[in-house]
Order: C-alpha cells, then sequence, then structure tokens
C-alpha cells in the first residue's frame, strides 16, 4: 500500500497526471468524508475537497516521500476546512437578543426539537442531529473529534496532521467529548 | 458529582484515550461503584463517542476523481507524449521515420553557406552568381543562400534556394533568357516539398528505367 502510493507519487512528480488520479481514487472517500463531516454540507465539502487534491497535485515537490501521505493529505484538507469555516461565520447569532425585545432571542423562536418520548426517531433523522452536533463544536473541537471518531486516526496521527503537540490534541479531544456529552446526552 | 475530584474525570478521559495506568484504572472503577453522578457521567461520555461513530460513512460524488484531473494545471508535455507512444507503437514507429526523414532533409536546408552549381561561365561576386552578358551557361544551375544575376542566357533551369532572382540593369525578363524554369524556394516547407519531389521524380526515373 505505501510502496504503491510511493511508486505513484514519483510517477506524479514527473507530471503523470493518470498516477495521480489513481491516488485521488485512493483517499477521495476519506478526505471527502473528513470535508463532510467538517462543514455539513456535501457541496461544500466537495468544493473543498477536490481543492484539497488540486492543492496535493501542485505542491507535491514539498511533500516529503518518507512520511506517510494521507497524513500529508489529510493536513491540506483539514486546514482548508478549518479556513472555509472561519470565512463563514454567521452573520447573526442565534443567542443574540431580538431587537426590541426583552431576553427574547432567536433561539427561542425556534420550534422546539424536543422529542416525545415515545417517538421513533428513525436512523436518519438521527444522524443529522448528530451531525448538527458535531457542527456546533467549535473548529478546534470539531476537527479532533473528526479525525479521532469519524476518521479513526490514532492520537500521533491526528498531532502531525494538525501540527499540535500530542498533549493539546488529547486536551482538545477532552474538551471535544465534553461538549458532546452535553449536547448528546438527551438523545 | 461536584464534590467528586477533578481527577476523576481525567482518567475518564485517559481511559476513553486507551492510555489509562493501572492504578489510575483502579481508582477510577471502585469510584464509579460508588458514585452514581460520576457513573452518569461517564455513560454519557460512552454514549456521545458511540453516537458520533454510528453516523455512517459517505463517499463521494462518482465522478470526483475525473472533475479532479480535469481541474488540474496542465500536464508537463514530455509524459503526456510517452504516454501517447507507448498507447500507439505503431504511429510511433511512422512518426520517428518522419521526424528522421524531415531532419535529413532539412539538413540540407539549415546550411547558411553560400553555394551554386559548379560552372565555368558562371562570375561569383558578394554570394551573387552571375551569368555574365553574352555568356551562354550551358545546363541548370542550382544557388543556395545566395542571389543570381542573370545579365546573359542560362540554357536550363535555374533554382534559387534561399535567395532571389536579381533582373539586370537592363529589368529584361529574367524568363526570356532562361531555356527551362526559374524556381525560387524561400520557405522551409517549399525546399522540402522541393526535396520530396526530386526524390519522387528520380524514384519513377528509376522505376522506369529512364536515366536522368
Amino acid at each position: 500500500m505505501d510502496e504503491f502510493v510511493k511508486s505513484r507519487i514519483k510517477q506524479v512528480r514527473k507530471g503523470d497526471q493518470n498516477a495521480f488520479g489513481e491516488i485521488v481514487e485512493l483517499y477521495k472517500d476519506k478526505v471527502f468524508q473528513l470535508c463532510f463531516r467538517m462543514l455539513g454540507n456535501s457541496h461544500e465539502a466537495e468544493d473543498i475537497s477536490q481543492e484539497a487534491f488540486i492543492r496535493a497535485y501542485i505542491n507535491i515537490e514539498r511533500y516529503n516521500i518518507d512520511r506517510k501521505f494521507s497524513t500529508w493529505l489529510y493536513r491540506i484538507a483539514t486546514n482548508l476546512c478549518i479556513d472555509r469555516i472561519r470565512k463563514k461565520k454567521p452573520d447573526y447569532y442565534l443567542d443574540a437578543e431580538v431587537a426590541g425585545t426583552e431576553g427574547l432571542t432567536l433561539y427561542s423562536q425556534i420550534p422546539a426539537s424536543q422529542l416525545a418520548p415515545d417517538e421513533e426517531v428513525s436512523k436518519i433523522e438521527l444522524q443529522e442531529i448528530i451531525q448538527n452536533e458535531i457542527l456546533k463544536l467549535p473548529e478546534k473541537y470539531r476537527a479532533v473529534i473528526v479525525l479521532k471518531y469519524i476518521e479513526e486516526l490514532p492520537l500521533l496521527e491526528i498531532s502531525k496532521i494538525l501540527d499540535l503537540p500530542i498533549g493539546t490534541v488529547k486536551t482538545r479531544i477532552h474538551r471535544g467529548r465534553e461538549a458532546l456529552r452535553k449536547q448528546l446526552r438527551h438523545i | 458529582m461536584n464534590r467528586c475530584p477533578e481527577i476523576i474525570t481525567e482518567y475518564m478521559h485517559e481511559y476513553l484515550d486507551g492510555e489509562i495506568l493501572p492504578e489510575h484504572k483502579n481508582i477510577l472503577t471502585v469510584h464509579l461503584k460508588f458514585c452514581a453522578d460520576c457513573r452518569q457521567h461517564f455513560q454519557e461520555l460512552e454514549k456521545s463517542i458511540a453516537l458520533v461513530k454510528s453516523i455512517s460513512h459517505v463517499q463521494a460524488p462518482t465522478d470526483f476523481t475525473q472533475k479532479v484531473l480535469m481541474n488540474l494545471p496542465k500536464e508537463k508535455k514530455k509524459v503526456s507524449v510517452k504516454r501517447w507512444f507507448s498507447r500507439h507503437p505503431v504511429l510511433t514507429a511512422a512518426s520517428i521515420f518522419s521526424i528522421f526523414m524531415a531532419a535529413s532533409l532539412l539538413s540540407h536546408w539549415s546550411g547558411d553557406d553560400f553555394s551554386v552549381t559548379k560552372n565555368p561561365d558562371l562570375v561569383i561576386e558578394n554570394n551573387t552568381a552571375i551569368v555574365p552578358e553574352g555568356e551562354t551557361v550551358t545546363g541548370d544551375i542550382v544557388v543556395k543562400n545566395g542571389d543570381i544575376r542573370i545579365d546573359g542566357k542560362v540554357d536550363g533551369s535555374v533554382t534559387v534556394i534561399n535567395g532571389e532572382i536579381v533582373n539586370g540593369e537592363s529589368y529584361m525578363a529574367s524568363a526570356g533568357q532562361v531555356t527551362g524554369d526559374i524556381v525560387e524556394i524561400n520557405e522551409a516547407f517549399e525546399w522540402l516539398w522541393y526535396q520530396m519531389k526530386h526524390i519522387f521524380e528520380s524514384t519513377m526515373n528509376m522505376l522506369t528505367g529512364k536515366e536522368k
């Protein structure tokens, strides 16, 4: 597997785009999934994961062939996602007070999503709820949670992807878990 | 829970990271047995992890790879050419042949030296071959990388490659003074065509048994 990737990358460095196509085939689902869970919509996820592969191709000379290729690729994708999240910060906040009211926020205008206890939650609905809760996490916690529990990567690799000390990664995972616990405890 | 030491929550996360020391694990296990709040806290953590893991895996759209490749910057020429060659061996052989062919023909062209068909009656002056007034040159004349001035007469054809036919002072129509054809060749392509015609003609002559 690693040897396969290495040989393809050598081809890519010579300018062979078909070899790059094989690399895209190999990683497209993982990268798309990472972006989808980070951004929450498939259109943006496709945009960003396309961009990630194109950047990988353009910067292939900078990739250190002795390191794991997927780590480098995930790093490009994660950084692009975080950039995108920061750029599209909402111009209104749900917990901002509605003008001319006292203590009334936008939250109170959203119909209660609390389900009746006997109501069966369909699998799709449940997945949407979980995805939405992940999206509520600040991006620094979201990234570690997605890499750890959706991409199922070891802590060491996450620390390399995010270029953070492993201790910081752990702290973020702990805080991310605590946030999710509060958000998901009633489901 | 509020009364419990912070360290218990720390141990929970160590456990969830799969990096808990045996002695920490013992403390945690014992604590969870007696503290309902912490037990609930721990169960909620495990549940949220299980929920996050449960969301099904998504796949990239079907045309994903195609789209990436379409948007890559242009491929280096040599690679695509190499690949094309390995896919079309017959055409490769044909194109290599024609490259050598063209190269050998063009090598005659690319020389910058002035040259002219040897003929005792021709006068050479500053890259110009002159047919002197009153003289009649018998035979074909080929001038390369230079001009020809025809003041006299030529009993044959005149070919000028990379040069031109300069009329004498009399501005007489040169055609009247040359019995054969007058050809001026000034482009590489024309030169190639001329050579090919030449080769074709001599081949035809060979086949028909005629001697030139």
